[in-house]
């Protein structure tokens, strides 16, 4: 086991995907001569050149656009959005062009792109570069959207994404970059996408989360006093219906664990699924945690208050394991 | 002469080597668009068209310009585009039909042609999106080095979204091989120029970008011919992009519900007298490529062809109700058979 950065899992990632196959080309702000804002493309352009390791100027949509068309045409370009916000500006080369290309063409044209973004909050970049935004994304035909949750399911995200048909977007939450974990590196190591996986067994409550939440989770549970099974999404769109109502069925309880706001979030989409397919199995309501409808804060209190902790979540979840009723969020019960 | 229609795209395409050919498939894409409108008020076509009648010899002075493995992209005003790179009437009519021979399948309808036989990608129907499309199809190109470039359509009404200039700026920084090709035929969608625009001429835009920028007679296919023949040329010697303005005129309005009322009282007329099919037909008869008459059988022999293909469309079968699934994603049904563009795509 070696210690290593978050962050440098996803350059390993990268690394290995261009070593093995010539076809990957990595393009966005910064990514080549400085290495990467976030540092995570560090040492490519040194190993891969300047063909395959593209600097770009300040606009998302031409080289958004820019991949679609290599992507067409037998490149496989991986994009860094340096904050999943930028990517507003260039939305409608991923969703309305990447995303029907397969479509359009019935499938003699594809667009097998990724792009990474660093994406969450928790670090006091306000409420423009600091969201997570998958509800742009998510529930798009043709289109894939993975979240990143530690160093290994970093890598194993990654190198699906790259080796995937389709056009995939993998969030990659900022905070967890400069954290250090301690992982080996296995060059076979692949997470198929669409396939969540349990953190954590238990029997009381089955907790659906991922990205940065994924630790919320693990923790809030090992804490707790109810038995939490949590499950890592991995795969956001489309998600794993399978591994969350089996779960369920076991638990008989669900709860959401979303770093999104309740208007936006994924877990509207979970809680209807298995409120309708798994009714019968349900002993309490479905019950979402989730951002208030606010943007995030900038002060460092309010950011802590506004993003679920350990504690909210421990408390929450054992608030519905004991009576079977949906707990009120903090900002409700406040109120 | 033969039913064009008959041969494929690609064959299509090589026959615009020939003169005569190149004419009579500028009075095809009259043809069609003049059936496509009646095919509307037939009740036989849904949501919108954009037609191009009287942009022809760009559509036809562009494709011969080019490689059937070069890329393009092109707006949703792009069936005489279609028809001009090789697509078959029957593919663009019965696509506008929504059946299955359509070259979408009857999927994508009148915004979304394609045919990658012949280099076309899916015409997009959002204003400028095709032109960071084709700085990415230029990248793979050149890392293959194989010479191909990739050219992208658009009408000055793209030239005020970001799309194009930030694609101007990332071609030039990137030494691209890509031609920008603009149609200006006058109007954004119900808008004339002067009100959207503060220049006459998009192609000034280009010296901001460091590439050159030309101004071309859209309605003369041998002039179209030329300036792309220079664009291209840079383009594949590897000395970057080009703007190339096509000054052209749309006859119809924006979409098939717009009566164009609003353009200037002799306007229409002003252009109808610079004719792209008369000026071409005009010049073949004087190099005696025509014979007198000629232009006139052409135009007869090319409206049978398509009532042929029309009635071949009107009887064919719409798809299957599956085809609302096929070809979603990799998972999808349909049986995805990928087009290798340049043959070999193992390595880049």
């Amino acid at each position: 086991m070696a210690r290593i950065w978050i962050r440098q899992a996803a350059q390993r990632a990268l690394d290995d995907a261009m070593a093995d196959d010539p076809s990957v080309i990595v393009m966005g702000e910064d990514v080549a001569v400085a290495g990467g804002p976030f540092k995570v493309t560090e040492g490519l352009l040194a190993k891969y050149g300047a063909e395959r390791v593209i600097d770009t100027p300040i606009s998302e949509m031409a080289f958004m656009g820019a991949a679609v068309g290599a992507a067409v045409c037998g490149l496989k370009p991986v994009v860094e959005i340096m904050f999943i916000e930028f990517l507003g500006v260039a939305l409608d080369q991923l969703t309305t062009q990447a995303a029907t290309m397969r479509y359009l063409s019935r499938g003699r044209l594809t667009a097998p792109l990724v792009v990474r973004a660093s994406a969450g909050a928790g670090q006091g970049f306000g409420c423009q570069h600091s969201q997570m935004l998958d509800h742009w994304l998510r529930g798009t035909p043709g289109l894939k959207l993975a979240a990143t949750s530690n160093a290994r399911t970093t890598y194993g995200l990654l190198r699906s994404a790259i080796e995937d048909p389709d056009p995939v977007v993998v969030l990659e939450p900022r905070i967890l970059y400069s954290e250090r974990e301690e992982y080996e590196f296995d060059l076979n190591y692949r997470i198929p996408l669409g396939k969540a996986e349990i953190a954590r067994s238990g029997k009381d409550a089955t907790l659906v989360t991922c990205g940065a939440m994924r630790r919320v989770a693990l923790e809030a549970a090992a804490n707790s006093n109810a038995s939490i099974e949590v499950i890592d999404l991995l795969t956001i769109w489309p998600w794993d219906r399978e591994a969350i109502l089996n779960s369920v069925e076991r638990t008989g309880r669900l709860v959401t664990l979303e770093e999104a706001t309740a208007g936006a979030g994924w877990g509207a989409d979970v809680v209807s699924t298995v409120a309708t397919e798994a009714f019968g199995e349900l002993k309490a309501p479905p019950h979402r945690i989730t951002l208030p409808d606010a943007p995030v804060p900038y002060n460092g209190a309010l950011e802590a208050r506004y993003l679920p902790s350990p504690a909210y979540v421990t408390e929450q979840v054992a608030a519905l394991v004991s009576n079977n009723k949906a707990p009120a969020p903090w900002w409700r019960s406040a109120a | 002469m033969t039913l064009s229609n008959s041969n494929s795209p690609l064959a299509r395409r090589e026959a615009l080597r020939n003169q005569r050919d190149q004419l009579q498939r500028m009075v095809e894409i009259r043809s069609v668009e003049n059936r496509i409108q009646r095919l509307f008020t037939e009740g036989q076509i849904r949501g919108s068209t954009h037609l191009a009648s009287g942009q022809e010899a760009v559509c036809v002075g562009v494709a011969r310009s080019i490689d059937p493995d070069d890329i393009v992209t092109c707006t949703y005003r792009g069936h005489g585009h279609a028809l001009a790179l090789g697509v078959t009437p029957t593919g663009v009519i019965g696509e506008i039909c929504g059946r299955t021979i359509g070259c979408a399948g009857g999927l994508g309808g009148s915004m979304h042609l394609v045919e990658p036989s012949v280099g076309l990608l899916p015409t997009a129907a959002i204003i400028g999106a095709g032109l960071p499309i084709a700085c990415g199809a230029a990248i793979a190109a050149r890392a293959r080095k194989n010479g191909r470039i990739a050219v992208a359509i658009f009408g000055d009404g793209s030239a005020n979204i970001g799309a194009f200039h930030e694609s101007l700026n990332f071609a030039a920084i990137n030494k691209l091989p890509v031609v920008f090709v603009c149609e200006n035929n006058l109007y954004g969608e119900y808008t004339r120029i002067q009100f959207t625009t503060p220049v006459e001429d998009i192609a000034v835009r280009a010296s901001s970008y460091d590439m050159p920028g030309v101004i071309v007679d859209g309605q003369d296919v041998d002039k179209v011919a030329a300036a792309m023949a220079q664009a291209v040329t840079r383009a594949r010697r590897g000395d970057g992009p080009s703007l190339v303005e096509m000054k052209t005129y749309r006859y119809s309005g924006h979409s098939r519900s717009d009566p164009a009322t609003y353009r200037p009282a002799g306007e229409l007329d002003f252009w109808l007298k610079r004719d792209p099919i008369a000026i071409f037909a005009d010049r073949l008869l004087a190099e005696n490529v025509l014979s007198p008459g000629g232009l006139e059988q052409i135009q007869a022999e090319t409206k049978d062809a398509i009532e042929q293909v029309v009635a071949e469309v009107l009887g064919s079968p719409a798809p299957e109700i599956g085809e609302i699934f096929a070809h979603v994603s990799g998972d999808s049904p349909g049986g995805d058979q990928r087009w290798p563009f340049w043959g070999d795509r193992g390595s880049a």
